[in-house]
């Protein structure tokens, strides 16, 4: 067995950056295992009883946050959770100081949201505990990543040699940059697509091919991921309307139709319908979207429990 | 008392000259320079030896570019910090920015620099004026009274001069005080609130990029509004390959530009943001490896005349926090000559024209004196041990401020004497030794 011979050594998760292609499949064959776990009648397991994680999101989130601590739940880990508007942030307390902070509590995991890039880094320099990157800015978002990956490849049965294209903002981005990273690790084939104002600088040095035009970018691909517009980037400088925004770059049934027969559509959510993404393709037969947030609570119980139990599969109740 | 500085080998950047000379001073002048042997004082002569075998003796170095943050934010840096950290690194003078607070647009501001400079007592300080009253881009400052008062250039460095018709007025109205002009090229549009180079580094982490173009277009600006008034310009801290150009084009053309820039841009590339290290955070931002090849071109081709710090002190209060929220700029006086030195060695300049870059050069732009290492001109003077090795710590440093991005960098080269007006004023990890 593969979980024998080797060693999960990452105190963190700040980015797919870190990870190595047997991580990943480590994450992801871990999560295959707890998966079962959430459709038992009792869903939950004593694994990580004692343990404790706090998760403090400077930024809105409902799958995220919930979905963490859901996982941390199921493993019996007692959790607590701050969000900025009960946060010293308010007072005026710094990154650091909240930091230090939290570690004299001894938690054995922080999960940040923060709307800086590199805040987690940031932070994991300053505290003992485990720190997992919930999303920093318009960096990373390791753990929509892995649950992407992990939908993929529960769908598709492989990752290696797949078509993605990923479509919207990429350059404003966190979901895009971790999918980015993790598919290209995986094998993946990747384009990106979207408004040459929402295409990041130097965006090949990232490993992928640039076709602006989503009709031509959908062509002939395995994954569709369609990134949410941000309404609040709505200024007028990137894109003049989100209604120009749907008629030239939105996901409609038509559009879909040039992609393989078999393709599956993602999305990290929230969704905008009507705007990148219709409400028939986002509820249709294609559609995975309700499936990346089922597995997103098994992905993240593999992420506590690597990150905090080690790499040993015993206590699964 | 007459100074022997024995056995050095002189660096004349005027001449472009290296050669073995002493150096005889008295009454904080120098009184003669002489081949090794020559010189044979009588003996009842009240005579200080410097032994300066093995090292280089050079015009004292002089930085046209620094901020000491005093008056406001003595926090940061005061003027007898920041003085110390000049005499530490090899300068004798310096010139500073006025982006104070108060901002440094009045004789009152810029006579209390002078004042505390005074206090200080260890290298020359010269302060720089504002342009605009406030730095608001909005109204020229009073450029003749504040010159009177002592200020020896304007510039509203921190930020640009975003009216055009502004600035070219402020240097047609300078040309009159004979007045220096130092513009801070940023389309702040173009910036958009960007905090590193807008490239492949920015793109993977995440962080809003400032594009190469921002810095550019002002260059090209202010190219064109020396060329239209027939008035010099001088660049500070050029970054980019295109700058580079421009400059290059502007000066085969005549058109009367100067330009500076910073160790930082031929030293560090964008990659040393990689781990969000708020240290390399500053404005203009750490470029790309082509760029930083095109300014050691410009530096060895005479198109950038000065290397200038852009010294500019924080506390860990600005810089102990998230990337994006962290205040732009690094200290560079203590690290400077080291970092020069290396160009050197690796074949850019030779040791004259470095050292040119570092005195003459950017005491000819300010009308100052130094920068000449000759008979009857003030002993100011730097003497540097070129293969003295050492590891640049974080508690090394005489600045107030620690925030440099070249800590735990091995440097060859130091200056181990700097002398002021014939005064020793730092001698091998000693600050004003004789008083």
């Amino acid at each position: 067995m593969r979980a024998r011979m080797y060693r999960f050594s990452h105190k963190d998760l700040l980015g797919m950056e870190q990870l190595s292609v047997s991580d990943i499949n480590m994450i992801l064959d871990t999560a295959d295992t707890f998966m079962e776990i959430s459709s038992r009648d009792i869903k939950k397991v004593p694994t990580l009883r004692g343990k404790s994680m706090i998760s403090f999101f400077y930024e809105p989130s409902t799958r995220t946050k919930a979905s963490f601590e859901m996982a941390a739940k199921r493993l019996s880990a007692d959790t607590i959770s701050l969000s900025a508007a009960d946060s010293s942030m308010v007072k005026g307390e710094t990154l650091i100081d909240t930091a230090r902070n939290l570690q004299a509590m001894n938690p054995d995991i922080i999960v940040l949201r923060h709307p800086s890039s590199g805040a987690p880094h940031l932070l994991a320099r300053y505290v003992d505990a485990g720190v997992i990157n919930a999303g920093d800015g318009t960096h990373e978002h390791p753990s929509q990543a892995l649950l992407d990956l992990f939908t993929i490849r529960k769908k598709k049965g492989r990752i290696k040699g797949l078509r993605v294209v990923i479509i919207g903002d990429i350059a404003h981005s966190r979901v895009a940059r971790s999918n980015i990273i993790g598919l290209r690790k995986m094998g993946a084939e990747l384009t990106i697509s979207g408004p040459p104002t929402m295409i990041p600088a130097d965006a090949e040095s990232l490993g992928v091919k640039v076709v602006l035009d989503p009709a031509k970018a959908l062509k002939g691909k395995d994954v569709i991921m369609i990134l949410r517009i941000q309404l609040e980037r709505q200024s007028g400088i990137l894109f003049p309307s989100l209604r120009e925004y749907s008629l030239v770059f939105g996901l409609n049934a038509e559009l879909t139709k040039g992609a393989k027969k078999d393709v599956i559509i993602m999305h990290p959510g929230p969704i905008n319908r009507g705007v990148e993404i219709t409400g028939d393709v986002a509820d249709g037969p294609s559609s995975v979207i309700l499936d990346q947030v089922r597995n997103g609570v098994a992905v993240r119980m593999a992420l506590l429990y690597l990150l905090i139990g080690g790499g040993r599969f015993d206590n699964l109740g | 008392m007459i100074t022997w500085v024995k056995g050095g080998e002189v660096v004349d950047p005027r001449r472009g000259t290296k050669r073995a000379l002493d150096v005889v001073i008295r009454k904080g002048k120098i009184e003669g320079m002489l081949p090794p042997g020559d010189f044979s004082p009588s003996s009842d002569t009240d005579l200080h030896i410097i032994d300066a075998s093995g090292m280089m003796v050079t015009p004292g170095l002089i930085d046209m570019h620094v901020h000491f943050r005093e008056p406001g934010e003595e926090y940061k840096e005061t003027i007898a910090s920041g003085s110390q950290a000049a005499a530490a690194g090899g300068f004798t003078a310096v010139a500073c920015m006025p982006n104070t607070n108060p901002i440094n647009d009045s004789r009152s501001v810029t006579e209390f620099v002078l004042e505390r400079a005074r206090k200080a007592n260890l290298v020359r300080v010269y302060p720089v004026a504002a342009i605009s009253k406030g730095l608001k881009g909005e109204s020229l400052t009073e450029f003749g009274d504040l010159k009177n008062a002592g200020a020896v250039a304007v510039s509203d460095d921190g930020r640009p001069v975003t009216n055009t018709e502004l600035m070219r007025r402020a240097i047609e109205y300078a040309w009159f005080f004979h007045l220096p002009v130092i513009s801070h090229c940023e389309d702040l549009d173009l910036s958009n609130k960007g905090v590193m180079h807008e490239g492949s580094i920015s793109t993977r982490l995440g962080l809003r990029g400032i594009p190469a173009a921002s810095e550019e277009i002002m260059v090209v600006r202010e190219i064109l509004l020396a060329k239209l008034t027939g008035y010099p310009v001088h660049i500070s801290h050029v970054s980019t390959e295109g700058s580079v150009k421009f400059i290059k084009q502007a000066k085969e053309e005549g058109i009367p530009v100067t330009a500076e820039t910073a160790p930082h841009y031929f030293s560090l590339d964008h990659t040393a943001v990689i781990d969000f290290d708020s240290n390399a955070k500053m404005y203009p931002p750490l470029r790309e490896p082509k760029d930083v090849e095109a300014i050691k071109r410009g530096l060895s081709e005479g198109v950038i005349d000065v290397i200038a710090t852009d010294h500019a002190p924080h506390s860990p209060l600005e810089k102990d926090v998230e990337f994006d929220k962290a205040a732009f700029g690094i200290i560079g006086l203590e690290t400077a000559l080291p970092l020069t030195l290396a160009l050197v060695r690796e074949g850019v300049m030779d040791l004259p024209m470095a050292i040119a870059k570092l005195s003459y050069n950017p005491a000819s732009i300010l009308n100052i004196k130094g920068g000449i290492i000759e008979e009857g001109k003030e002993a100011d003077l730097t003497i540097i041990d070129a293969n003295r090795e050492y590891v640049i710590k974080r508690d090394s440093f005489r600045s107030k401020g620690h925030n440099s991005p070249f800590i735990g960098f091995r440097m060859k080269g130091k200056a181990v004497i700097t002398m002021v007006g014939g005064r020793v004023v730092w001698k091998s990890g000693e600050l004003n030794p004789s008083s």
